[in-house]
């Protein structure tokens, strides 16, 4: 039942949002989208230690597969959910077998450059992706057949909501279980999990084709809500600034993630509203703030309360 | 035979040899203890067993299969474990999760999505019981990281007896342990199933001659000698070499 | 026979760019282990206070980039000081967040001051124009780029493998352990190295303006490019870093000439294909 907890906090924060800001569901559709894409990169950063900034490729590749699935195929919400979540697994794979033989900076220079390379492909191959211009053209079919997408974004909202809400249960359930803990195990010792015959390369290859899937949902998602697939889905910013809010929120949990991207977004939001030439520097103090500061995140921060009290008395 | 047969085991790096011919069995209930001094090849030696490094000759057979081609993974299912030198667990994870792992490791259960990891009876049993085994139990929730050193080793040596190895290699098991907590080492070593085949790594002469029934003796990686403790006390070409090298 | 000329002309002054701007991070990566991200933004700075210098000052070409350069350094010391000490000993992780950080201050900080529009550098008159070499003409700011990069890397080949300061750097990368034991002050080597790769950059960054246009958004554009020199060469070393960009700087012009439509794909692609054959890069050890 403890479990449960954090779910019924998550539905109430939800909730209350949608009624508090009727007029930006828009943008707190895109808070929700990022929440998913950080929680995919949880899973990888803070559960498995795998340090990536190419979540942008598995990302990018949901979105223009489900953009492309809805033009052409079928325009159901749901399966193009599943299409962009199996070609994110897709590309998880293939570029996992060459990528998870590597670590630290080597690793972090190829991820970079395996979403580079699929955004330069994006823009050559502009007769499917419509190139710089953007893939346009999306018009989606209701939910199930009965909710309607409206301009407000109320149907937008609740959909991204719910989903939100059925991948943060799955994650949690997979790192409760046997491969989970396995993954905690590489984490924190992969030359002893190679000991006790785990292969580890193989269990890499594999978390990293999960948070791919779970990358690309949150692709097809943003390219349903906002009806539109541009290149800049590949752009390394994705990467940065999701490394970032997960830092923000604290890592190995799901719950930093989701708390991370929401204030993140939020001061983004303000500081670009405020000053929308100079937020750069609100971002990139912030940046430092989190990293000398508070290195365990948000997420840590009561923790941390609590001893500097403890101190005190 | 059964047990561990190692047969001309050669290691070479270019031009320098780092194990030149060697012969070892372990048999199940045999106590060895590999000594020699530093630089003599013993971690060499181990890593070639385990898979790490590749001989450049030799065979090696685990009841009479050659498993020479085996990877490290292959060889831990196979029934060859080691315990590190330098303490190598999952500090973050509590003393239940690292005993959880090997466990779930062994029933091919890592691969699992669904069921939680703390539910599989037949682990939480075996779990329940290495604790107690190795006087653990008192501190099963508590991260290993919160654990004093020599607690870290007995985990380390629970760790690896739950991939139930038929062949169990103590590398340097009270290596950085207080003395006062070194009897809690050899007690263990001690409570180990009677059936299986431990060979032990060590410096610690006390330790060695208080577990071990046979000594081999690995000078610049080849065997100078192998015996009972009582033959190898007594034999002064090794008294030579730890006396010798002492004085200079 | 042209196009070849051409390509191998453009080709060695781009990777003599790159070179002069990656060679700093990489040592100072090899000798700290740090993970820099906003290198290129002393490249971006000693492009921008050129800019300013002549066009808002009046100063003519040459001093400027003296100054620039010069104001690169002693800005780059105490940041290496408040900012980069106390991430030395973090993980990877912070490491990469802190210098996305300082890049993004460092961006905001010149769009707030010059805006984010670019920035030319007027070339001077020596260098503007061609040399005729008889069998054929070559664009003259490319000769004084390659002439500069030769300087540089004589330089460099000087000061490691002549000089005290040269044996103790080479020391402290390799050795980084035992370098204190002897007594060498890491510390001290380290910013002074920090410093020197900063000022390089700052000459890079202006020699190559024609190349890679100085604007506010500078460190992030081109922050893939420099990192990719340093990890394809090996992290610390500056043969390595020389090789790297010379082989990318060739690789990316001849893709350009050859294939204009697939733009920096062949640029990434061999990254990958290096760095997948080897992890550790061209000279880097495992």
């Amino acid at each position: 039942m403890k479990s449960l907890l954090p779910f019924a906090l998550m539905a109430l924060v939800a909730v209350v949002a949608f009624y508090a800001f009727p007029y930006n569901l828009a943008f707190l559709t895109r808070v929700v989208i990022t929440m998913i894409l950080v929680l995919s990169l949880d899973l990888l950063i803070g559960v498995t230690g795998i340090d990536t900034l190419g979540q942008a490729a598995l990302y990018g590749t949901g979105a223009y597969a489900a953009g492309l699935f809805a033009v052409h195929v079928w325009a159901d919400p749901v399966a193009g959910l599943l299409v962009g979540g199996l070609a994110g697994a897709v590309v998880a794979f293939v570029s996992g077998l060459l990528l998870m033989r590597t670590h630290g900076l080597t690793l972090l220079m190829l991820t970079i450059a395996v979403a580079e390379v699929f955004q330069e492909l994006a823009n050559k191959l502009d007769w499917l992706t419509g190139g710089a211009d953007g893939l346009g053209g999306i018009t989606m079919n209701p939910v199930f057949g009965t909710w309607q997408f409206d301009f407000i974004g109320q149907t937008g909202y609740i959909y991204a909501v719910c989903v939100l809400f059925i991948v943060t249960a799955i994650l949690k359930v997979v790192i409760g279980s046997p491969f989970g803990l396995s993954l905690r195990g590489i984490k924190d010792s992969p030359a002893r999990m190679r000991a006790i015959g785990t292969p580890v390369g193989r269990r890499r290859v594999a978390v990293y084709t999960l948070a791919g899937a779970v990358a690309g949902i949150a692709g097809a998602l943003a390219a349903q809500s906002t009806a539109l697939v541009s290149l800049s889905v590949y752009d390394f910013q994705v990467s940065a600034e999701a490394m970032i809010m997960l830092i923000l929120g604290g890592t190995g949990r799901l719950w930093g993630a989701l708390i991370g991207t929401a204030v993140f977004m939020a001061v983004h939001e303000v500081a670009a509203s405020v000053d929308p030439f100079n937020w750069l520097f609100i971002i990139g103090f912030l940046v430092l703030a989190v990293v000398y500061a508070v290195p365990r995140g948000l997420i840590g921060l009561p923790e941390e309360i609590r001893r500097m009290v403890g101190r005190l008395k | 035979m059964t047990g561990l047969e190692v047969i001309g085991l050669n290691k070479a790096f270019g031009g320098l040899t780092v194990a030149r011919d060697i012969n070892i069995t372990l048999a199940p209930g045999d106590r060895k203890a590999l000594i020699g001094p530093n630089g003599a090849g013993k971690s060499t030696f181990t890593n070639l067993i385990t898979g790490i490094l590749e001989p450049t000759s030799g065979e090696i057979r685990l009841d009479g299969r050659d498993i020479g081609k085996l990877s490290e993974a292959q060889r831990v299912k196979a029934g060859i474990a080691k315990t590190f030198q330098i303490t190598n667990l999952f500090k973050s994870l509590t003393v239940r999760d690292n005993l959880r792992l090997p466990l779930l490791e062994r029933r091919g259960l890592t691969g699992r999505l669904i069921r939680r990891s703390d539910r599989e009876g037949g682990v939480e049993d075996e779990v329940e019981s290495l604790l107690s085994q190795f006087r653990l139990s008192d501190m099963g929730d508590r991260p290993v990281e919160r654990l004093a050193y020599g607690q870290q080793r007995l985990v380390e040596m629970a760790m690896t007896l739950a991939l139930k190895p038929r062949i169990l290699i103590l590398d340097e098991p009270a290596a950085g342990v207080p003395s006062s907590e070194s009897p809690l080492i050899a007690e263990a070593i001690s409570g180990l199933p009677q059936d299986l085949a431990v060979l032990v790594i060590e410096h610690d002469m006390a330790l060695v001659f208080k577990v071990a029934r046979r000594i081999v003796v690995l000078v610049s990686g080849a065997i100078l000698t192998e015996g009972t403790p009582e033959e190898i006390a007594a034999d002064a070409r090794v008294r030579d070499l730890y006396l010798g090298a002492s004085h200079g | 026979m042209n196009l070849i000329l051409s390509i191998i002309t453009d080709g060695v002054a781009f990777g003599m760019i790159l070179f002069m701007i990656s060679v700093g991070l990489s040592v100072t990566m090899g000798l700290m282990r740090v993970v820099n991200l906003a290198h290129g933004g002393f490249a971006m700075l000693g492009g921008a206070l050129t800019h300013w210098a002549m066009m808002q000052m009046g100063i003519p070409f040459l001093p400027s980039a003296v100054l620039a350069i010069l104001a690169v350094v002693v800005l780059s010391v105490p940041m290496e000081r408040v900012l980069y000490r106390p991430i030395y000993k973090m993980g990877e992780l912070p490491q990469v967040l802190a210098t996305i950080g300082i890049t993004f201050i460092m961006i905001a900080a010149i769009s707030f001051w010059l805006g984010a529009t670019l920035m030319p550098i007027p070339l001077p008159a020596v260098m503007q124009g061609s040399v005729d070499l008889g069998f054929r003409t070559l664009p003259t700011q490319r000769i004084y780029v390659v002439v500069v990069g030769l300087i540089v890397i004589g330089g460099l080949f000087f000061l490691t493998e002549r000089t005290r300061f040269g044996i103790r750097l080479r020391a402290a990368v390799d050795h980084p352990g035992t370098a204190s034991c002897l007594g060498i002050d890491t510390s001290r080597i380290f910013s002074l190295t920090f410093a020197l790769g900063a000022g390089l950059a700052a000459l890079g960054g202006i020699m190559g303006a024609e190349l890679l246009p100085i604007d506010a958004y500078y460190p992030l554009r081109y922050m893939v490019l420099f990192l990719t020199v340093v990890a394809v060469g090996g992290l610390g070393s500056i043969t390595g870093s020389f090789l790297a960009a010379m082989a990318l700087g060739i690789l990316d012009t001849a893709a350009r000439y050859q294939f204009p439509e697939f733009g920096t794909i062949f640029f990434y692609v061999a990254m990958i294909v290096i760095l997948g054959l080897r992890p550790q890069g061209l000279l880097g050890k495992a």
